[in-house]
């Protein structure tokens, strides 16, 4: 290993960086852009959702019952219709993604104390947001119910005794349950997949297709000072991407962070060498750039995407695919962000992440080195 | 001839690509300090010689040692030893000139005290002073070619192999470039050039003929003009060459018979007594004013001749 060998690759490789303007965007536009993206556009909170209604009985009572849902922040009662065919159509044409309907003996019943029958329609077109709507209307329902049942009782000149058994929930790490804060530290892995296997895939396929490698390899540089040389700016630029996108993350997106800083510069420098490798591997496989990015995203972009448990969570995955995320480095990293964001789970308690992570940058790390070589065809 | 006069010696060197032999046991040795020249057409194996010798490709069988270093399994101490340049101009274009030596500096390790004085020999050599912060894409051919065969050398080797270094380049560059590459051999660097271009072989002190693969012949220049050929040298000139060769291919006495230029040369045995022969040939055959002298043959001449040996229906492009 020749430092003067190491430096002279490196020190073109980011020359190359900085005089390519389409690099130079991924490099430092890109991870901001994904955060935002993420960040504002990847909301999973269910907040002010529209309600249309069509209230049959235009009671005091009716009122009530619809102003419990109006004071609720998970529902807009947007409008008020006067037929049945108003209200499918509002659902139809996505204007409402819940449609009420109070029966015409609404106060009639519950004044005799009978059950009543209120209609929910819910749009079930995503199923996620028809759920957790159903769950919110029932919860609402519920309160109000109890509630008659607490007065009724009271009015009677009884002790009104609330239910004896109810839950009082204390959400933690992520005490307002904003998505963003769930959202936004998986961005970074997203941002390093990108940055690490990406763009190094690139940059090597294309010495390979415009003729460079041959004349790199007619020089006594080895095939580790060349991976290092070419890995070495990327990882700097990595490590200042993730230092980037955590600042903003804490300082815009207000997701707390709970952990230390160089906990989260160490696992993500892991990761780093993990997605770095894994791009250098790919291009020498596929020495063409169309091929190598093609198979640099499918290798490292797309799990960090859709099995990391950055967006989807891996508990809810059939088990299968809860057994392929083991071999996804991006399901590891994703893991400690969360846990040094909001958890702040030390360093030491965190080697259940941190050990399989080394063991993935240890054997692609080795897979790269030797399985480049000094030779054309 | 002992081995240690010899910067690059081959023996039985083949190589295959599949069922398609690229270089069929070739046998060569270059003396310390001499320009060798590679001389044949595309896809005769000069390539894929010359990366074998660079430790590039692995041969299939045989072996070749450069600078006293096995290609095969010494091949870093081999690189050691070498500037290579490729046949495609592989510098990086978006670099600048300045970038790209201390890049090739730096890769052949010449030491920090040797830099500036290393850069500046270069920069001077390639006729590039003054444009050291230019981005290489911007530079014509000529200077690319310059410029390539500055980075090669950086670091002294004492064998240089150059791939067909002035392919895509004007006459004039192309001259240049030769001067440089005369000079450095008078300073005792072995050169190994690959080229088609007849007119460049005359250059070399010695040159090998390579056609599919074999080597043809060996020799120096004029060496080979003298024992490569079957025959002497005829030169004809006429009005209808294309008829005249046609005629003369089955002329009696005509060994060979090539179209160059505006005339025909044909390989006779005796050519004092082919001349009048064939004129009385060409007058009975309808075509007057002819012209026909002896002439000293061409490297071109010696190729054509060695290769239509192997190959009567092949014609040589030059």
């Amino acid at each position: 290993m020749s430092y003067t060998r190491f430096l002279a690759v490196a020190r073109k490789e980011l020359v190359h960086i900085l005089r390519d303007s389409r690099g130079l965007v991924i490099v430092l536009i890109m991870p901001v852009v994904l955060l935002i993206l993420f960040g504002y556009g990847v909301n999973l909170d269910f907040k002010g959702l529209p309600v249309y209604v069509y209230d049959r009985e235009g009671s005091q009572q009716s009122q009530n019952f619809l102003k419990r849902f109006q004071s609720s922040e998970y529902f807009d009662v947007v409008r008020v219709v006067n037929s049945y065919p108003a209200l499918t159509a509002s659902l139809d044409d996505g204007h409402a993604k819940m449609g009420i309907v109070i029966p015409w003996d609404f106060s009639q019943r519950l004044g005799e104390r009978r059950p009543v029958h209120v209609q929910a329609l819910v749009d079930g077109t995503d199923d996620n947001t028809a759920n957790v709507l159903i769950g919110y209307a029932q919860a609402v329902v519920q309160n109000y119910s109890s509630d008659i049942q607490l007065d009724w009782l009271r009015s009677r000149g009884q002790i009104a005794q609330p239910a004896l058994v109810s839950i009082e929930t204390r959400t933690w790490y992520n005490e307002d349950l904003e998505s963003s804060a769930f959202i936004v530290p998986g961005v970074l892995a997203l941002v390093m997949s990108v940055i690490g296997a990406f763009l190094t895939s690139l940059t090597i396929a294309r010495e390979w297709e415009r003729g460079t490698m041959e004349q790199l390899i007619s020089t006594p540089v080895t095939p580790f000072e060349i991976m290092l040389g070419k890995l070495a700016p990327y990882f700097v630029i990595g490590m200042l991407d993730v230092t980037v996108c955590a600042l903003i993350a804490i300082y815009w997106f207000d997701v707390p962070f709970r952990g230390s800083f160089g906990a989260l510069l160490f696992s993500s420098a892991l990761f780093l060498i993990v997605v770095l490798s894994l791009g250098f591997y790919v291009s020498v496989i596929a020495k063409s750039q169309l091929a190598a990015s093609q198979m640099s995203l499918l290798a490292t972009f797309l799990p960090a995407f859709l099995l990391s448990g950055f967006l989807f969570s891996i508990e809810q995955m059939p088990v299968v695919l809860q057994w392929i995320t083991r071999v996804i480095p991006a399901r590891y990293y994703v893991s400690v962000l969360k846990k040094i964001f909001l958890k702040g789970t030390p360093v030491a308690s965190l080697y259940s992440d941190l050990v399989p992570l080394s063991l993935f940058a240890l054997v692609v790390a080795v897979l790269a080195t030797t399985s480049f070589h000094k030779r054309l065809g | 001839m002992s081995e240690a006069d010899n910067a690059v010696s081959i023996e039985k060197l083949v190589k295959r690509f599949g069922d398609f032999v690229a270089v069929n046991a070739i046998n060569l040795e270059v003396r310390k300090g001499e320009v060798f020249g590679f001389l044949g057409p595309n896809g005769a194996g000069k390539s894929t010689t010359i990366r074998m010798l660079c430790g590039l490709l692995t041969p299939t069988s045989g072996g070749a040692r450069v600078a006293g270093y096995d290609v095969s399994r010494q091949p870093e101490s081999v690189r050691q030893n070498i500037g290579y340049m490729s046949q495609k101009f592989s510098l990086y274009n978006d670099l600048t000139v300045i970038e790209n030596l201390r890049l090739f500096a730096g890769l052949y390790g010449v030491p920090a005290s040797l830099l500036q004085q290393r850069i500046d020999w270069a920069l001077d050599m390639a006729n590039l002073k003054g444009r050291e912060h230019l981005i290489t894409a911007t530079l014509p051919g000529g200077w690319k070619q310059r410029l390539a065969l500055g980075c090669a050398v950086l670091h002294q080797p004492p064998i240089i192999f150059l791939d067909e270094p002035t392919s895509g380049v004007d006459p004039i560059s192309r001259r240049r470039f030769w001067d440089l590459i005369h000079h450095m051999a008078e300073e005792g660097v072995t050169v190994f050039v690959t080229t088609h271009y007849m007119e460049e072989a005359e250059y070399c002190n010695r040159l090998a003929l390579i056609f599919r693969g074999a080597i043809a012949a060996v020799g120096t220049p004029s060496e080979l003009k003298r024992k490569s050929m079957k025959g002497e040298l005829l030169s004809v000139e006429c009005e209808a060459l294309g008829k005249a060769a046609e005629i003369l291919q089955s002329a009696p006495g005509v060994m060979d018979a090539a179209v160059f230029g505006r005339a025909l040369h044909l390989v006779v045995r005796d050519a004092t007594a082919a001349i009048p022969q064939l004129e009385k040939h060409l007058v009975d055959h309808g075509l007057g004013t002819v012209l026909i002298e002896k002439i000293q043959p061409s490297l071109e001449d010696v190729f054509v001749s060695l290769t239509s040996a192997a190959d009567s229906g092949k014609v040589w492009e030059s």
